[in-house]
């Protein structure tokens, strides 16, 4: 089975648990003055639920025929050649940026920005420090200032620690 | 009406309201280069310095100015990174970012320039024309029919996704309508879909949506694949030019789509984005042969459809604000709300009573897409160093770039995690060659789409109004041929195929 079914499986699955969700647990909250309404907070997901399952069953069992396969070209992106890619980079960055989730607040825009662009183009291979370094420092400093001063968005520049 | 235009003419050209078109315009445009901060978070940022300004003429100037400055913007970061920080110009990305991979990137920002300004023009005379009689035309819809127009809107798009993939389309317009019900509906004051975690309560922010979407995979292909990004790289950006037999193509998709766009910008929640991506299918439909084949890899005519369409799209969503004192979109209802900050209320009698307003803007928006004209043609080359830089710094630039739009929008850490999160399944989508634009617009339409189908069943006490509105009724008529149409042709062109080898 392909992929792209595959993923029709998951969300054929996905929308019964949200059918579920919306049939079977939202309508008892209502307060009884609500459900004279003839429409609900439930109405339209329960719609969307069953739309959701027949469209994902039609790709799931391939109703609908492709006109015309063509065969995809060297440069197109193809899972099936996704072992000669490089994915551990691709998750190393991915895990990067969960980090940087986590570290943009307690940590400080200043050192996590700062870090996760050294890092990110020390996992792409890049190896020359004296460029990475000061580009990624000037790059996290004017950001910050345009952010901050120009814009008035408030963004903590340093460690949680300094009382900022 | 002369005597409006004499008045707008005096008060456009003040050396205070000239300055700031200028200033609108390039603050829009820079802002708006960045991939995530669309007009209406550069809008909502500007609102503070425009109300301390206290002439509303010059607030709205600017306002507009930052408007059109930010969608210009969005259309050179489709281009040149694939990554649309405006929904509007998300289909610029479709044929904009493949002739930027082709090496014609400087002749891609030129034409989407020039038919940015086509639009912008031709849409700022139709509004002068028809500002006072099209206000009728909106009033004669009502919640039904948005909701039937909105309902055409998606399956349109999914329509028109591509050949055999109409249901995959109409799947992640599904997923997207659903990702739309996380969060408090507007009519119901009730959280839904929030597992019981606050950070959903105020539901998914259409930045982040966006990000993950489209600025995340294409970045992560980046990674992947690095002989991707090289072809469009090594080139310089010196071909601005496009030769005279593309201006003759160009010039009546420019004109049909700038009145098009126009026209749909009036409706108030079909903006510049549905007009973009409207104006891209019927261009593609209207195309034939080899030219519809080019749509999606660096296509004249789909690169200009978009940009004229949604510059018109965006001139003519000032109408219903300006006439009505309704917003037609995000971008016009924070507008509303910085007008009415200024003790302005726009509205019917905008026109009577301050026609100084009415027309100074009207005129402000001539001199504004001159202003982009003039002043992004010759930054094209710089604007276009971006691709210039190496890939090793460029890729974390871009992911730094997509949290930070996440992250300014919400001021929320969460908001950061559900970005990559999103983000890696629409880089699985991709892959399995699923179409992320339906999602995203079925997302952006969701919210609107409930509120005027809860309305209308709320006015008719059920789904009368189907059966009693005959222009509702039509319009889903319409929808559904629509979504049936192309599997109905594959079918009958699949029969006659076996017919012919029958009777062989």
């Amino acid at each position: 089975m392909a992929l792209d079914r595959w993923i029709a499986l998951v969300f054929v699955v996905f929308c019964c648990i949200y059918g579920y969700l919306a049939f079977f647990t939202m309508d008892h909250l209502l307060p009884p003055f609500m459900q004279r309404n003839p429409v609900w907070p439930s109405t339209f997901p329960k719609l969307l639920a069953i739309g959701g399952c027949i469209v994902g069953l039609v790709v799931l069992l391939g109703l609908e025929k492709p006109e015309n396969e063509s065969e995809p070209s060297a440069s197109d992106i193809n899972y099936r050649r996704l072992h000669e890619y490089n994915l551990g980079q691709a998750l190393l960055l991915i895990g990067l940026m969960v980090c940087y989730a986590l570290a943009l607040r307690p940590a400080g825009f200043l050192i996590s920005t700062t870090v996760f662009l050294v890092a990110g183009s020390f996992v792409l291979g890049e190896r020359k420090w004296h460029v990475m370094v000061p580009v990624a420092l000037i790059a996290a400093g004017s950001i910050w200032y345009l952010v901050q001063e120009v814009l008035g968005i408030f963004l903590r520049p340093f460690p949680y620690f300094m009382g900022v | 009406m002369l005597e409006g235009i004499m008045i707008g003419l005096s008060a456009a050209f003040s050396i205070q309201n000239l300055l700031m078109v200028i200033a609108g315009c390039l603050i829009g445009t820079f802002i708006g280069m960045l991939p995530g901060l669309g007009p209406m978070s550069i809008i909502a940022i500007m609102i503070p310095v425009a109300i301390t300004l206290g002439d509303p003429t010059a607030a709205l100037i600017l306002l507009a100015g930052v408007y059109y400055g930010a969608i210009f913007g969005g259309s050179t970061s489709s281009i040149l990174l694939n990554a649309p920080g405006v929904a509007g110009t998300v289909a610029t990305s479709f044929d904009g970012y493949p002739m930027a991979l082709k090496g014609e990137a400087g002749k891609a920002l030129t034409i989407a320039a020039v038919a940015s300004f086509a639009g912008g023009t031709i849409g700022a005379i139709l509004l002068m024309i028809f500002a006072p009689m099209l206000s009728t035309v909106a009033l004669l819809f009502h919640s039904a029919e948005y909701f039937a127009l909105m309902v055409v809107g998606l399956s349109a798009i999914a329509a028109f996704a591509g050949t055999g993939q109409v249901a995959k389309a109409l799947m992640m317009t599904i997923l997207g309508l659903i990702l739309a019900t996380v969060g408090e509906g507007a009519l119901f004051n009730m959280p839904r879909f929030t597992l019981g975690l606050m950070d959903l309560q105020s539901g998914i922010s259409f930045i982040t949506l966006a990000m993950a979407m489209f600025a995340l995979p294409e970045a992560m292909f980046l990674v992947l694949n690095p002989a991707r990004g090289a072809t469009g790289k090594s080139s310089e950006i010196s071909n601005l030019r496009f030769t005279k037999d593309e201006a003759k193509i160009m010039a009546p998709v420019i004109g049909r789509q700038s009145v098009q766009g126009f026209f749909i910008g009036v409706l108030p929640g079909a903006g510049a984005t549905i007009a973009s991506f409207l104006g891209y299918a019927v261009e593609r439909n209207i195309a034939k042969g080899e030219a519809q084949a080019e749509f999606g890899k660096g296509s004249v005519r789909g690169l200009a459809a978009p940009e004229s369409a949604n510059n018109a799209a965006c001139t003519g969503s000032f109408v219903p604000l300006l006439t009505l004192g309704i917003p037609g979109s995000g971008t016009t209802a924070i507008l509303l709300g910085a007008l009415i900050a200024l003790n302005v209320t726009p509205g019917p009698r905008l026109m009577t009573d301050t026609p100084e307003i009415f027309w100074a803007v009207i005129i402000s928006m001539f001199i504004g897409n001159l202003v982009l004209l003039i002043l992004n043609l010759p930054l094209i080359p710089y604007i276009a160093k971006i691709l210039a830089v190496p890939r090793n710094f460029l890729i974390p630039f871009i992911l730094f770039f997509t949290l930070m739009g996440a992250y300014i929008g919400q001021n929320n850490a969460t908001e950061l995690l559900i970005l990559v999160g999103l983000g890696v399944v629409a880089t699985i989508l991709r892959f399995a060659d699923y179409p992320l634009a339906p999602l995203l617009i079925g997302f952006i339409l969701g919210t609107m789409l409930e509120d005027n189908f809860a309305r209308s069943m709320q006015l008719y006490r059920g789904l009368d109004f189907i059966l009693e509105r005959p222009m509702t009724m039509g319009l889903l008529v319409l929808a559904a041929v629509l979504v049936l149409l192309p599997s109905y042709r594959a079918r009958r062109a699949r029969r006659r195929a076996e017919g012919v080898a029958d009777g062989d």
